[in-house]
């Protein structure tokens, strides 16, 4: 990697190119502009959120991370991103290898339906969930049967009592809803750059379906993959607007981790919310690295100059 | 395995095409489009004055000039300071340069509930940039500028990471041509380089656009949500579901969802627009 202030192909011996670079001033200047404007919007309050979970001790700390009710929110996100982020790494999969490999009318219609929950806020994106399973939804809990849109689904529902809103398996389809996605545009622009050349060679040789899939495609798209799928889980994990609309918050039961840290924060405990949230800091950090570990890893690996 | 023995299949040599388009419109349907569509169906349950009447409450109107106001007033400033960080990032060398780099997509990796709290705190009037705000006369937290501060936070990424691979990709021969012709620093930037970087600028701005409308988390908490005042739509739309009025809520949403989908549209052609000056500038 070289850096990118030198990229022009001028003799080297040439003192100093004042035609396409600007004076020290001006670039000390920039410089410190754009520091301070990143220092105040991004490193203030990332430093604050750490600063703030100490601030009444490392036992306090560990007595709010101890408490049943935080560990039942650790243990529901981290069910929810369990099953959304494979949920949605097998449809990334599959949508890119249909949109990349073979050409078919709707392409372009299908990519943009792709991204629509990007488009979506939050709280939409909860509240259509509850439209549809809510008590006066189309597939509600207490539904008469008869009435319903899909009878055998409705009295499937109803017999065996099955909660979805204010409840775990809303959370979890909330949770999906938002993260749906992150996988899919991750891969589908890096397969279609890379063509279906090897795979086909593949194919020509005797080789079957999925020992193509295994090992021919897997390898050229694990960095992009381990790209989306790390992408994906930092939302699932940190969702809040969606999971809000759908859980009913009933702490130790349907509370996630930013849910918690919601019921902490307006209950004046501000050490306790701060130190939750700095679990959820930790990971943006985590992730933060692992992204740009993979995007130098991605570099280095790919001789094609295709990018991530 | 010859293509012989399956001519339905003609040339397509590589199988799985039924199962993952399948799969994936099926998924797609699933989760996304009939949700979506209950949406609309919703809606249907009120007549259309019921519905006028929802979504132009004073209430309603004025949530829309906050939360469009704020949205677009802070993609402006990330538009601005957007451009001097890409800039910063592709063309100079500093200690530190990779951190910071990899630190412009905090925004994107930090849960919107953290970012809530901890903006909230830092403004509050006794908090770590707040206190110093105050002598000054100036109140962030429970007003609308607290709004504005909470959707600059979460739309800083989009347009430095749109205009980033733009810049690093500009061709210098054209700088060196306009400089050679005369042209002073200041004039190469305002009328060779900025000129192609307004596809990519326009793009950041309407995806740092789309994504303030929308947003709830990072807001609520800095807001102080006060009626007529500071109350975000995707809160107000909240508050109904509060209330399990539906019905109101379902016809808010309408709104966003059609300025949303909107948006969506004129982002797509602004990326053509965006691809198209690229591969021009290639050939």
């Amino acid at each position: 990697m070289t850096p990118a202030a030198t990229p022009f192909q001028l003799p080297q011996r040439l003192p100093q190119r004042h035609a396409t670079t600007e004076s020290p001033f001006v670039r000390r200047g920039l410089i410190a502009i754009a520091l301070v404007f990143l220092g105040l919007f991004l490193v203030v309050p990332l430093v604050s959120v750490f600063v703030q979970a100490f601030s009444k001790g490392i036992a306090f700390y560990i007595h709010t991370l101890g408490d049943p009710n935080a560990w039942s929110a650790i243990k529901l996100t981290l069910l929810a991103a369990g099953i959304s982020v494979p949920l949605n790494c097998v449809f990334g999969v599959a949508a890119a290898w249909a949109i990349a490999k073979f050409d078919f009318r709707g392409k372009n219609v299908l990519l943009t339906l792709i991204d629509l929950p990007f488009s979506v806020s939050p709280v939409i994106s909860g509240m259509i969930y509850v439209l549809v399973f809510g008590a006066q939804g189309w597939l509600g809990h207490y539904r008469d049967a008869e009435h319903a849109w899909f009878p055998w689904l409705q009295s499937w529902i109803n017999d065996h009592n099955i909660k979805i809103i204010f409840a775990v398996p809303g959370i979890v389809l909330a949770t999906i809803f938002v993260t749906f996605p992150f996988v899919a545009r991750e891969l589908i622009p890096l397969m279609q750059a890379q063509g279906r050349i090897e795979e086909e060679a593949a194919r020509v040789l005797g080789a079957s379906g999925w020992q193509t899939f295994w090992r021919v495609t897997v390898p050229n798209i694990k960095w992009g993959l381990l790209y989306g799928v790390i992408l994906c889980n930092a939302r699932a994990m940190g969702e809040f607007g969606a999971v809000s609309v759908v859980s009913g918050k009933i702490r130790g039961e349907t509370n996630t981790i930013p849910l918690h840290i919601e019921a902490l924060y307006d209950d004046y405990n501000f050490a306790g919310a701060f130190a939750m949230a700095s679990l959820l800091a930790f990971l943006a950090l985590v992730t933060l690295g692992l992204k740009t570990w993979v995007e130098h890893k991605n570099a280095a690996s790919s001789d094609k100059g295709e990018k991530l | 395995m010859t293509p012989k023995s399956s001519p339905a299949k003609k040339n397509r040599v590589l199988p799985g095409f039924k199962l993952t388009l399948g799969f994936t419109l099926f998924y797609l349907g699933l989760i996304v489009l009939l949700p979506l569509a209950a949406v609309f169906g919703k809606t249907f349950e009120l007549t259309w004055p019921e519905f006028w009447h929802t979504i132009t409450m004073p209430q309603a109107m004025a949530s829309y000039r906050l939360t469009f106001g704020a949205s677009f007033c802070a993609a402006l400033v990330n538009t601005f300071f957007g451009l001097i960080v890409a800039w910063v990032l592709v063309r100079y060398n500093f200690f530190g340069k990779k951190i910071v780099d990899a630190l412009v997509d905090l925004p994107f990796a930090l849960p919107t509930a953290v970012a809530g709290i901890t903006l909230a705190m830092l403004y509050s009037h006794n908090g770590w940039i707040g206190q110093r705000l105050e002598p000054l006369g100036i109140q962030v937290a429970n007003t609308r500028l607290g709004v504005f501060v909470a959707l600059t936070f979460i739309g800083l990424p989009f347009i430095v990471r749109t205009v980033q691979p733009i810049l690093e990709d500009l061709d210098p021969e054209l700088e060196e041509a306009a400089a050679s012709l005369g042209a002073n620093r200041w004039q190469i930037f305002w009328r060779v380089i900025l000129p192609m970087l307004t596809p990519a600028l326009l793009t950041g701005f309407a995806l740092a656009f789309a994504r303030a409308l929308g947003e709830y988390g990072s807001v609520i908490f800095i807001a102080g949500n006060i009626p007529m005042k500071t109350v975000i739509t995707p809160l107000l739309i909240m508050g109904e579901l509060d209330m399990f009025d539906y019905a109101k809520a379902t016809a808010l949403a309408v709104v966003m969802l059609v300025a949303s989908f909107a948006l969506l549209l004129t982002i797509n052609i602004l990326q053509w627009w965006t691809n198209r000056y690229n591969t021009n500038n290639l050939a």
